[in-house]
């Protein structure tokens, strides 16, 4: 099976420019290096803190601005350099949910109006453009009378369902889905996802779910990619990823995901970061994430930790990789016995 | 099931309003808006169909009789030339009422076109557009005015694109930091990612959320240009006699003040702020029509 989408090495970097001749005094550097890869109609997970660059990748991905080197390929086409007829084609096999159901539509647009507004940009069901609109509401568990209301008059939940009925006008392959429920209650979250898995289902939808909730991500993703300050640090099958993490990044997101069994939640170990992200800025040399890491070495400082495959399809940055350390539950780190104490 | 999805799609498409019946409908709901639109319509009709409703023709003069009190036969009375003021007034208003909605519709929207293309594209367009606003703010409005009109002759088509010329400005940067900030929203981007063009990105989605804004800008424009073009009249740059226009029949009142004709200064002043206020409650219906959550 062919990959549908492909991320390779992209590098994206803001300049940052002070004084009076807006000299270049700095850089961020939200995506340094990111590859990744999703197969037709499966779902990647990007989790990671705020600031790591996923949201960067996720509108990289939809050509909402312009990557400084690297490439996306979608089917072998580059995605970076489409212009013209190119560029309107390819809006078309790629669309995005935003985070904030409150800020993507439009306050004065209809509902039937935002969905009839994308069915025209391509030229779609000429015709029949409000029934369609209709079956889309339908399509994604909303009443077809809705077309008429404005977004104001609707739930978060509810303008979200929306959102992804609007991306679905296009009839895209891929949806990249930037925090599609992190705004919504727990309870209706549910059904967001449920409803994206079964679109997915019947459409054959390639999703990247970019979140920071590792159990939302958990439940949609076939695979799952953490980044931390503008680097994948950890891809693997999710199974595989929440059962065996390579990264002590990955360690320790998973240790901060409660159990809702109190009687394990007590007696498992738990890992806190001690620090903050480094200011993307001025990023550490090496590892980036060594200086919050209780593993961390001198190799680590001087050495970038390449993506690796280790066993069971996992590919892991680590000079110390969990499966190659002796005692990996050892905490006679003072950085964790310091963090225990918290 | 193919079927009956069709059957239920035919029976909810009936219920489909579009937008613009809903933007109607909020529209004739606010009643000041509908008023204003009604009184507005009356002074065009009247002032524009002056040939055909004024009870006396243009520049009818009556020498002997000269300045009277209002009768039966002058309404309104007559000025110092015997002219009939009522008649005066209606034919007046064809130029204020060109010059003043004319401006504050033409400014308006090449204010707000050449402000949000500011705003949306940044970078070397901004830049030209803003230094040129700058320009035109620097530069002493009067003079320009004066150099114009001299230079085309003064009609109120020459007026009206004089006075939008520089008045468009205003309203740019107003434009400019909305769409600046309106650049942000994620619909914005939605919209980008669905693959609207620029064009339709600013005129479906950024124009109709600044509603609010031009609506008061073009009550103000308005006014302001009827003003304007007085004091042009009065500088002798603006519409010349025999042509009269309300702000040159108040500035040629003003020299009444103190004799029983006084009441010749009223009439023109109280027609420009019934235009202006027209304007006005039409601006506030817009603006409330264009924005679906107004609550009445």
């Amino acid at each position: 099976m062919s990959s549908t989408l492909e991320a390779i090495d992209v590098v994206k970097e803001y300049p940052v420019r002070s004084g009076l001749f807006r000299r270049r005094t700095g850089t961020v550097h939200a995506l340094s290096g990111v590859s990744l890869e999703v197969p037709k109609g499966k779902t990647l997970g990007i989790v990671g803190e705020s600031g790591c660059g996923k949201s960067t990748l996720g509108r990289s991905i939809v050509r909402l601005h312009d990557i400084d080197s690297g490439s996306i390929r979608l089917d072998g086409e580059s995605v970076e350099s489409a212009s013209g007829q190119d560029l309107r084609s390819l809006r078309r096999r790629v669309q995005m949910v935003f985070q904030d159901p409150y800020a993507s539509l439009n306050p004065r647009l209809t509902i039937g109006s935002a969905l009839i507004e994308a069915l025209e940009i391509h030229g779609l069901a000429a015709g029949r453009r409000s029934e369609r609109a209709q079956e889309l509401l339908e399509m994604v568990g909303l009443r077809p009378e809705f077309v008429q209301r404005y977004p104001h008059e609707f739930s978060g939940g509810q303008r979200q369902r929306i959102g992804i009925a609007r991306a679905l006008a296009v009839e895209p392959e891929v949806i990249v889905l930037d925090e599609p429920v992190s705004a919504l209650d727990v309870s209706v979250q549910a059904g967001v996802l449920n409803q994206l898995k079964e679109l997915q289902d019947l459409l054959g939808l390639t999703y990247v779910f970019i979140a920071h909730d590792l159990s939302v991500v958990r439940y949609l993703s076939d695979e799952v990619a953490v980044m931390y300050l503008g680097r994948i640090v950890e891809t693997a099958p999710t199974g595989r990823l929440f059962a065996a993490p390579e990264h002590p990044y990955t360690k320790a997101l998973l240790s901060a995901v409660p159990i809702p069994d109190p009687i394990v939640e007590r007696s498992r170990e738990r890992i806190t970061l001690s620090g903050d992200v480094p200011s993307p800025l001025n990023p550490p040399s090496g590892c980036r994430f060594r200086t919050r890491c209780w593993k961390a070495t001198e190799r680590c400082a001087t050495e970038i930790p390449l993506l690796r495959t280790m066993a069971d399809g996992t590919r892991a940055a680590c000079h110390h990789p969990e499966s190659e350390t002796q005692s990996p539950t050892d905490p006679t780190d003072s950085q964790r016995t310091e963090a225990g104490a918290q | 099931m193919r079927a009956q999805s069709v059957a239920a799609t035919t029976k909810t498409t009936r219920s489909f309003v579009g937008q613009w019946t809903l933007f109607r409908r909020r529209f004739l709901r606010h009643r000041l808006a509908v008023s204003g639109l009604v009184v507005l319509a009356m002074l065009v009709i009247a002032c524009f169909g002056a040939p055909w409703i004024a009870p006396f023709q243009e520049n009818h003069q009556d020498l002997i009789t000269g300045s009277t009190g209002p009768s039966p036969v002058h309404w309104l009375g007559t000025d110092e030339l015997g002219r009939d003021f009522l008649s005066q007034l209606l034919y007046a208003g064809r130029i204020s009422m060109s010059v003043g909605l004319g401006v504050g519709v033409l400014s308006t929207i090449v204010g707000v076109l050449l402000g949000s293309l500011a705003g949306y594209f940044g970078g070397w367009v901004d830049e030209l557009i803003m230094r040129l606003v700058d320009l035109f703010l620097v530069v002493p409005p009067i003079a320009i005015l004066a150099l114009l009109l001299q230079g085309f002759g003064s009609s109120s088509a020459t007026i009206v694109l004089a006075l939008s010329a520089l008045g468009w400005t205003v309203i740019a940067r107003v434009a400019r930091s909305q769409v600046l900030s309106l650049r942000e929203k994620e619909f914005v981007d939605a919209a980008i990612v669905l693959g609207a063009s620029p064009l339709r990105v600013i005129v479906r989605h950024m124009i109709p959320n600044l509603a609010g804004v031009i609506a008061v800008n073009v009550s103000l424009a308005v006014a302001a240009a009827i003003i304007t073009e007085s004091t042009l009249s009065f500088l002798g740059f603006g519409v010349q006699p025999p042509d009269s226009s309300w702000g040159n029949m108040l500035s040629q009142a003003a020299g009444l003040l103190g004799t029983p004709q006084v009441h010749l200064l009223l009439y023109p002043g109280l027609l420009i702020l019934i235009t202006v206020l027209s304007v006005n409650f039409i601006g506030d219906g817009l603006r409330d029509a264009l924005d679906p959550q107004t609550k009445r």
